[in-house]
Order: C-alpha cells, then sequence, then structure tokens
C-alpha cells in the first residue's frame, strides 16, 4: 500500500485503499487512513501541482506556525498554493457530509486524539466540494491540544482527513521553535504526495571570510565559524552534525571539522603545512577527500576523518592541478576537476584513485573552464559551473549517459550544491546586480533568493538535519 | 661647574664677613686681614680652573656631538641600502589571465631579487601567489599556488638555493584593488614577495 501511494507521489497516482486488508496493516500504516470501500481514483492531474490551501483559523498562537509552514510548502514547489479569498468568510465549517474519521481498524490512540480535536480546535470536517471547486487537493488545518500543535490534512478529493499530525513545536522565541515547525511542514510533504522534504535543512556559506548556516527558508542565519581567519569551503558531514572547512593560517591552508552542537573543532589531521583546501565527506562520514597545493601543483587526498589519522594520495597529476572532489551517494566514486588537459573540466574516478576518466565531455579549444561539481544525493546528476563566453553559468551532468545541458543563462551563476531532494539547488548568481545565494527548483524552474545580501558564496547545502542538531541554538 | 660655584660663594661670603666685623672686632678678627691675599689668590686659581673646566666640557660636548652625528649617518646610509633593498626585494609581479607564466617585462624584477637574494645569502622570502575575481573561488587556489611556484621556480632557476623561498596561494581572497574592472582585475593577479627571515640589514648586491 505504501508502494503504491508513493508511486502516487510523481506525476499521476492512483489510491488504491482496500478496506478488506488485514486491520494490523492498517494500524501499521497512517492512523487516520481514508477508510470507505474501494476507491479508484486520479488524485494528480499530469503536469499540474496539487492544490493545497493552508486553512486559516485555528486558535491564538498559531499565525507563526501557520506562516511558516505555509512557505515552507510554497517552497517546496510541489504545490499549487491556493489563497482563499476573503479569508475566513469562505471556511465553511458545518460540511454536509460525515467526516471521514477512522472507524474500523484504527488504533485507540487516534481516535482519542481525534475526539480531542474536536473538542479542542472546531471541527474536523470540511465543505470538501467547495474547496475542490477552488481547487484544492488537500487543505490543512492547524490546531492546537494541550501542548501540541495538531496539524489535520484533509484529501480534497476523497472527502476526508488523510493524516493528523502532531508534534510538539516550543514556542517562538525558542530556538528550536523554527526548525520544528520545518519538521512538521516536511511531514505534510510526507502525509500528502509521499515524498520526503527538505523543510528541516540549512545551508552553509561563506561571507566576508566567515562560515555562516542559514535556514533554507532564509530565515535564521547565523555565524557558525569560530576564529577570526579567513575560511572558505565549508562541507557538511553526511550527518548533518558537524561540516568540514578551509582556513589560512600563516602561509598556509589547513582543514578543520567542526561540531555544530558544541561549536568545538577539531584540526584535521596532517593538514595545515601545505595548502589544503576543498575539503568533502565520504557518505558513510568515514573519509575526509580534499585538495592539496604543493609545488608540484594540486592533488587529491584523502584521510580517515573517523580516527583522524591515514592520508592517501589519489591523483599524481605532475604540474597539473586536481581538485574539488565529490563523492557519489554510494561512495564508491569521486567527481573532481582536473586541468590535466589544460583547462580545468570535471574528471572521474574510482574512489580510490583508479580509473581516473573524462567524466563531462568538452570540446578541446572550445568549451569553457568547468568547476565545482557537486554529486546530486540521487545519485543521477553531478552539478558544476563552467564559463560561457567569460560567465559562468551553470550545467547538469547526466552520471549515466554524460550529457550535459546548461542550467542557467541570466547573469553570473556559480558554485551549485544540491538539496537533499535532488531537485532543488542553492547557487551564488549575480542575476539581481550584485552576487547573492539564489535557490533553483529544477522541475519548474523556479528562482527564489536565499539570502539577499551581497557578497555571500560558496553555499554548501545540509543533508536532512536529526533532530538534536536541528534543536539545538 | 656647580661645584666651582659653590667654591666661589663660600670664598665671597668669608670675605665678606671679614670686612663687615672691621672696627668693634675682637682680637681674633686679625685672622682673616693676614689672609687678604692668599684669598684673591684662591679666587683667581678657582676661576681659572673653572673655565678650564668649561672649556674641557664644551670639547667634549661637540665631540661627542660630531661622534653622534656620523654614526647616525652611517646607519641612516645603511638604512637606506636595507630599505631600498626591502623595496626591490617587495616589488610585485602580475600575471594575464588564468595565466601562471613569468611576463617578460617582469623578468627584469626577478633578476633585481636574484642579485639581493645572492648578496644576502641569509634572507629568506615567502611568495604569496593571487588573482582576480573572475575565476572560480576554489580554483583560484590551485592557480594563485601556480603563480608563486611559477616566481619561485624562476628564482631557484637562476641560482637561489629552493630552501629559501616558501610559497603560498591566497586565490582570489586578498585583492589589492577594490574594484570590478580591467584595471582593477589586471592589479589583483599578482605574485608578492614578502621578507620572512634576515631582513633586518640588507646589503646591496
Amino acid at each position: 500500500m505504501t508502494a503504491v501511494r508513493r508511486s502516487g507521489g510523481l506525476a499521476v497516482g492512483l489510491a488504491v485503499l482496500l478496506t478488506a486488508g488485514p486491520p494490523d496493516r492498517l494500524t501499521a500504516q497512517d492512523t487516520s487512513a481514508i477508510d470507505r470501500g474501494v476507491r479508484i481514483g486520479i488524485v494528480y492531474r499530469p503536469g499540474v501541482r496539487p492544490g493545497l490551501v493552508v486553512l486559516p483559523g485555528g486558535g491564538a498562537g498559531l499565525d507563526s506556525v501557520r506562516a511558516i509552514l505555509a512557505r515552507d510548502l510554497d517552497f517546496s514547489d510541489r504545490f499549487e498554493l491556493i489563497t482563499l479569498p476573503g479569508g475566513d468568510s469562505i471556511r465553511i465549517t458545518a460540511a454536509p457530509p460525515a467526516p471521514a474519521l477512522p472507524a474500523r481498524g484504527a488504533p485507540a490512540t487516534t481516535r482519542a486524539a481525534g475526539s480531542e480535536k474536536r473538542a479542542g480546535s472546531g471541527p474536523a470536517s470540511l465543505n470538501y466540494p467547495l474547496y475542490q471547486a477552488l481547487g484544492a487537493d488537500f487543505a490543512v488545518a492547524i490546531g492546537a491540544a494541550g501542548d501540541s500543535t495538531v496539524v489535520t490534512v484533509h484529501d480534497v478529493a476523497a472527502g476526508g482527513v488523510r493524516r493528523e499530525l502532531r508534534a510538539r513545536v516550543p514556542p517562538p522565541k525558542d530556538p528550536g521553535f523554527r526548525m520544528a515547525v520545518h519538521r512538521l511542514s516536511d511531514k505534510i510533504l510526507e502525509a500528502t504526495l509521499g515524498v520526503a522534504g527538505i523543510a528541516a535543512t540549512r545551508v552553509l556559506f561563506v561571507m566576508e571570510g566567515k562560515v555562516y548556516m542559514i535556514d533554507q527558508d532564509g530565515a535564521e542565519r547565523k555565524l557558525v565559524s569560530s576564529s577570526d581567519r579567513q575560511a572558505m569551503s565549508p562541507a557538511w558531514a553526511p550527518d548533518g552534525r558537524r561540516f568540514a572547512y578551509m582556513e589560512f593560517s600563516a602561509g598556509h591552508g589547513q582543514l578543520f571539522a567542526q561540531d555544530l552542537a558544541t561549536g568545538r573543532r577539531t584540526p584535521v589531521v596532517t593538514t595545515g603545512s601545505a595548502l589544503d583546501f576543498t575539503p568533502a565527506f565520504s557518505p558513510d562520514g568515514r573519509t575526509l577527500a580534499f585538495s592539496r597545493a604543493t609545488e608540484e601543483g594540486t592533488d587529491l587526498y584523502t584521510v580517515n576523518i573517523k580516527d583522524n589519522c591515514c592520508l592517501q594520495r589519489l591523483t599524481v597529476g605532475r604540474f597539473s592541478d586536481n581538485l574539488s572532489p565529490t563523492y557519489s551517494p554510494d561512495g564508491h566514486r569521486i567527481a573532481f576537476v582536473s586541468t590535466r588537459s589544460g583547462l580545468p573540466q570535471v574528471y572521474l574516478m574510482a574512489a580510490d584513485g583508479t580509473d581516473q576518466q573524462l567524466f563531462a565531455p568538452f570540446d578541446y579549444g572550445v568549451t569553457g573552464s568547468s568547476n565545482a561539481p557537486d554529486w546530486s544525493p540521487d545519485g543521477q546528476s553531478v552539478a558544476f559551473h563552467r564559463d560561457v563566453g567569460g560567465t559562468l553559468q551553470i550545467f547538469v551532468l547526466d552520471a549515466r549517459t554524460r550529457a550535459v545541458r546548461q542550467l542557467t543563462s541570466l547573469g553570473r551563476n556559480e558554485d551549485p550544491t544540491w538539496a537533499p531532494d535532488s531537485r532543488h539547488m542553492a547557487f551564488v548568481s549575480d542575476r539581481s546586480g550584485y552576487r547573492q545565494l539564489w535557490i533553483i527548483d529544477l522541475e519548474t524552474g523556479r528562482i527564489r533568493p536565499l539570502l539577499q545580501q551581497s557578497g555571500a558564496r560558496l553555499p554548501a547545502w545540509s543533508p536532512r538535519l536529526p533532530e538534536a542538531t536541528a534543536s539545538t541554538p | 661647574m656647580k661645584r666651582a660655584h659653590l667654591l666661589v660663594l663660600a670664598g665671597l661670603t668669608a670675605a665678606v664677613a671679614g670686612a663687615r666685623c672691621g672696627g668693634s672686632a675682637p682680637p681674633q678678627q686679625v685672622t682673616p686681614q693676614t689672609n687678604d691675599d692668599s684669598a684673591a689668590a684662591e679666587r683667581a686659581r678657582v676661576a681659572d680652573s673653572i673655565a678650564r673646566a668649561e672649556a674641557e666640557a664644551r670639547a667634549r660636548e661637540e665631540e661627542e656631538r660630531l661622534r653622534r652625528q656620523r654614526e647616525a649617518d652611517a646607519m641612516a646610509a645603511a638604512g637606506n641600502t636595507t630599505e631600498a633593498m626591502r623595496t626591490l626585494l617587495g616589488t610585485m609581479i602580475h600575471f594575464e589571465y588564468d595565466q601562471a607564466n613569468i611576463r617578460s617585462d617582469d623578468a627584469g624584477v626577478l633578476d633585481q631579487k636574484v642579485a639581493i637574494l645572492q648578496a644576502n645569502p641569509d634572507t629568506r622570502i615567502r611568495i604569496s601567489g593571487h588573482c582576480d575575481e573572475r575565476g572560480s573561488d576554489e580554483y583560484n587556489l590551485a592557480l594563485g599556488n601556480r603563480r608563486a611556484t611559477s616566481a619561485k621556480q624562476y628564482l631557484v632557476s637562476h641560482g637561489i638555493d629552493a630552501g629559501r623561498i616558501e610559497t603560498v596561494s591566497y586565490g582570489e581572497e586578498r585583492p589589492l584593488a577594490p574594484g570590478h574592472d580591467d584595471n582593477a582585475w589586471a592589479q589583483n593577479r599578482r605574485g608578492e614577495f614578502e621578507i620572512i627571515a634576515g631582513g633586518e640589514a640588507l646589503r646591496q648586491p
């Protein structure tokens, strides 16, 4: 059943629901599953994003929650967000059809939650035909029950509650508030489309020589690098709890790994006596690949970041430069930049340095420099930027077919970094007149600024963040 | 000098006291009168010695002043040389866009550095490579490294021990000119030279 739902998250989905299924399967499933016999229906129209409306009301103190949720859902670029004309006036709560609340096979807790909700924050039922007429496929109601925030996800087409989500959201002044709401947003995405969202993620970047972190919705910018020295190239560890970066010391470049919760930073072993830069974690978090510039040129190395030992050299490009490593998500391969044929281009090798080959094809003498590759979390693409007529544009390489397509054309666009959903990407662009951080959705082509401040660069999008890090101030 | 004045004062006081007590003086007043001539002689002698001491002191002062002047002149001359050598050693070189080879007009600048480094074998330098903002931020670290290395290779190939030269790259992270035009970019694509040891007193080649 889950599998069917998930495939429904693609363009066309068939929601097949069987009441005759074993009760334990239903309990393992979503608690408020629609339960009214066999239903076969097309939930999503091909090529059209499902409509979603975030309902007003729900009680005092929830306005911030609603605003953040609505923005997250909008920024997911997976819905057509419907604005209600005249706000509250259109909400007709006394719906003619009986609410499709769980009856059979549902656990007792759900029933209790349902009745509590009815008592606490208004009826759980909607005038579904009305919202359907407005183009909504989903309606999201926000309420409170006790010290929990309750989000009711209505399936408008099916005329029932799809899911009821509960979360403890700290008060808005609490440093964990926004991230708690972002998590709720991701749960709504999971409940509606069966896909994992990117609301609870952050982006590291460099500004004026310091490393900053910002929520994906552009809020909560804060300084995370702890020294006065010039820093560059932040890179997330796959657990989302640490990051590595490079710092200029007297005449050298040293790599550090820093814990985000404690701020404690550890120098990466063997680095600091040369110019070491562009760190990248392997997907298992055990290895850190990086570039080392010496008088022989720049070459790629790895160290065991877990035990802080064991330097290994991956490239031996005498008098050529090899830099900017990025691991494939399975950890078996590394894409990197090399000047072995002249201008920097994107190459590929096995993670142990063998089998080096060209990755992104180019025309010798015609194609400009290509730099800053970033392998997408789904493994399918490698984004990089390439010099086109004296300015930089972002390209996407298909890792399987090795076809390259240009993604941007307006202004100078560089340093792409994939979001965990492999469809959003943060990058640096001067399209607005000065260099700042932007986010593009590759599916819809929609572009929004992440940070409207000049000078931000070298962004690194986090993986989906674990609870502990996210709630830490 | 002070002591000489005090002596004169003491002598004068003694003489005045003797004269004032003239008429109704007790018998013992005779003694000052008999000493009158010798007191005058003593005064003259003291005055002479004062003049002599003063002249000597003046001469010594003048000598000291001249010596100091000579020393200062010598130091200034040496300082000028050191300063001049430092300036020559610190002269920057520049590069073409995305290139690390030494331009022909910069070869003379590097030749001067070779001569100075040869005349001052204890001097060690650090070369830093820099880039303009047009290239990729991270690639520019590698490019800056190639620029610094290329300048070092030039010096080494002209006879300077490689161990005396460190290299470093700052990519585009430390621009010299703040602008965003050809002029600023040309200034920022550079190699900088910094003395890291043995730069206190530099000899002219």
